[in-house]
């Protein structure tokens, strides 16, 4: 029986895992919905937004001040980056866009750490962290700060589903999404938009780096752990939200349990990779992910 | 004036399509690999031959092979870092267990084995396009680095799994290894750099490049045209990778003296992709602009920092580089999205009417 109880407690622990990694591919489906750009440059924005976050706490700032400060730089950085790159990038093909983010990742990770240095900072927002535990001799042990942050990320998909749905804007950036000069000619102003949806992304970055941050410290190897947001994204489809959710469920899920039951018999560590070879074998049968729009090509 | 195509006749077709159709241009490049086989060995000092020059033509070789599957066959490709080191784990095993083979033969197999991998991982472009695609080359960067450091057989079970890489004479000459002089690697890398560059010119221009690059413009209709997916994207992702590899069996063995995988991780495909980038996407040229622009850019701005005395921590730098890195990038992207081999067009095309304009 215990047995049983160690496999639900693996399964578990990996699924909040995946809710993290759920956090960062949230901020790409967003912004690739809205303008069709792959944003490289989410995993270094979380980065960054957590730098800012624990820079204005260690200069005294209460949370709720540094917060919105951090959000305002968000802001300011999505402006930015829609005033000097992307103005200047329209109607270039994807892959340019895409090579423009990667270089915005490497401006944005030199600029964070040339402010705030790259030192590993700790953070505590007061998430608890102690651990419950369930089952009828206590054999599954949950963290709540795991739990905590699963409650975040749910919480952060519902709004933005609902701001999705049911606001102005949400309309405006669900059309761009659809069809860019569509949505022009009816008078949806485009850059509005897309600064717009970076400083959504910005803030979705930004909840995910304090998660991220106050349970792994905020260090440079936060925009790397952000690469495993891609076998999410991939695995969930570029364009759903809800995609972004259950892919990091199912790769959190997997990545636990294949360290644990398939991991011994090849030397451990398969972590690394496991995520992204589960995402290439998934899409070589369904080539747009679980919840992706249909691809359609034509001459 | 100095560089016209004005009176230049060409009779026959073989002429049209040569590998360069101006005089000029084949004696400039011809001049050019003289030079680079016999004055720099002569003017340059061992820093520059064997830290600057010699790893820049190494990581040309690479971006080559990046050139070909990005820029000519249109597959994004987020792995070179992982057939590099294929190609550098795969030649050490092979020049350790045959030792009576040659080296540059060694190399050749290297990057074969390479070859044969990135098929492996280029099937699924078959199904996989765009961005997909380049997330799925990240499933063998991981993959492969991971199967390199944790079987020992790779190593020969060396004890730390960092081995050296063992010295090997061509023409009597050692040109690999710690003891080899800076000068014999030079060439060494030299002679393949010109090779492939030469071959990799030639198959772009050929029936085999004009298929990658329909592929590139658009699949479908070039499907629809006759050109069979399968045997041009597995062609590209094998190629690529035979150049990676080598490139990456030449890293090992003429530059690190070491085969580890650390050289080989994510940022150095990173660094591979920048150099295509900004050295432009679809020209073996660029592929050499870029390389050796990305590779000196942080030896000059260090330099820069160092000669005017600057009070700067190195850490500092090593942000400031990010910065000026990703701001390149972008800034290149903007003004120039073909890169440097672009600008170089836009230089010849005003020598032709230089100094009379008319």
């Amino acid at each position: 029986m215990s047995e049983f109880w160690f496999f639900l407690e693996v399964l578990l622990s990996g699924m909040f895992a995946g809710t993290m990694y759920s956090l960062v591919a949230l901020g790409f489906v967003l912004i690739f919905k809205a303008s069709g750009v792959f944003n490289f440059a989410q995993g270094t924005m979380v980065l960054f937004a957590a730098l800012c976050f624990v820079g204005f706490l260690e200069m005294g700032w209460p949370i709720a001040v540094a917060a919105i400060v951090s959000v305002a730089v968000m802001i300011a950085w999505a402006v930015a980056v829609e005033r000097l790159v992307l103005r200047h990038l329209v109607n270039q093909a994807p892959i340019i866009l895409f090579m423009a983010t990667i270089g915005i990742a490497f401006f944005l990770e030199g600029f964070g750490e040339f402010i705030w240095g790259g030192d590993v900072h700790p953070l505590n927002v007061g998430i608890p962290n102690d651990a419950w535990f369930v089952g009828p001799e206590g054999e599954m042990m949950i963290q709540q700060f795991d739990l905590a942050a699963a409650v975040i990320a749910g919480l952060l998909v519902t709004v933005l589903a609902l701001f999705f749905h049911y606001t102005r804007i949400g309309r405006a950036l669900r059309a761009v999404a659809d069809d860019h000069q569509a949505a022009l000619s009816v008078g949806i102003p485009l850059n509005q938009i897309w600064v717009i949806v970076w400083s959504v992304a910005g803030f979705v970055a930004l909840v995910a780096g304090i998660i991220w941050g106050s349970r792994l410290g905020v260090q440079f190897s936060l925009s790397i752990i952000a690469l495993k947001a891609l076998p999410v994204l991939i695995l969930g489809g570029f364009t759903s939200v809800p995609g972004a959710i259950v892919g990091g469920l199912i790769i959190g899920a997997g990545e636990k349990l294949s360290e644990i039951y398939i991991g011994p018999f090849l030397g451990g560590a398969i972590e690394e990779w496991f995520a992204y070879v589960l995402a290439m074998f998934f899409l070589l049968f369904r080539p747009q992910g679980l919840f992706g729009e249909r691809i359609i090509e034509r001459v | 004036m100095f560089y016209r195509e004005a009176g230049i006749f060409k009779t026959t077709y073989a002429a049209d399509q040569a590998l360069f159709r101006i005089p000029i241009d084949r004696l400039f490049v011809a001049a050019v690999i003289v030079a680079a086989f016999v004055v720099v060995p002569l003017v340059a000092n061992e820093y520059w031959l064997g830290s600057i020059i010699m790893p820049a033509l190494i990581l040309s070789i690479a971006a080559l092979g990046l050139n070909i599957l990005t820029g000519y066959c249109g597959q994004v490709s987020l792995g070179t870092g992982a057939f590099m080191a294929a190609g550098a784990y795969m030649a050490y095993k092979i020049a350790t267990n045959l030792t009576w083979m040659p080296i540059p033969l060694v190399i050749i197999l290297g990057g074969l084995c390479a070859a044969s991998i990135g098929l492996a991982f280029g099937l699924p472009s078959l199904r996989i396009k765009g961005f997909y695609l380049a997330v799925t080359t990240l499933a063998a960067q991981f993959f492969l680095l991971w199967l390199f450091q944790k079987v020992p057989w790779f190593v020969n079970n060396s004890a730390s799994g960092v081995p050296t890489a063992p010295p090997r004479a061509v023409f009597g000459e050692l040109v690999t290894g710690a003891e080899a002089t800076p000068e014999a690697r030079y060439l060494f890398v030299l002679a393949f750099t010109v090779i492939l560059a030469l071959i990799a010119g030639n198959l772009v221009r050929g029936r085999i490049g004009r298929t990658w690059m329909a592929i590139r413009d658009m699949d479908i209709a070039a499907e629809l045209i006759g050109i069979r997916p399968l045997h041009t994207k597995l062609s590209a992702f094998a190629i690529s990778s035979f150049y990676c590899g080598v490139s990456g069996a030449l890293w090992s063995f003429c530059y690190i003296n070491t085969v580890e995988s650390s050289a080989f991780d994510i940022f150095r495909s990173f660094m591979i992709l920048f150099m295509v980038i900004v050295g432009g996407l679809g020209s073996v040229l660029g592929s050499f602009l870029g390389a050796f622009f990305i590779f000196l850019l942080p030896i000059a701005l260090n330099n820069v920092v160092t000669t005017f005395g600057l009070p700067i921590a190195t850490e500092t730098i090593t942000h400031i580089e990010f910065m000026v890195f990703g701001g390149l990038i972008v800034f290149f992207l903007i003004v120039e999205p073909h890169g440097l081999a672009r600008l170089w067009q836009i230089v010849k095309e005003k020598l032709r009417l230089w100094p009379f304009p008319y």
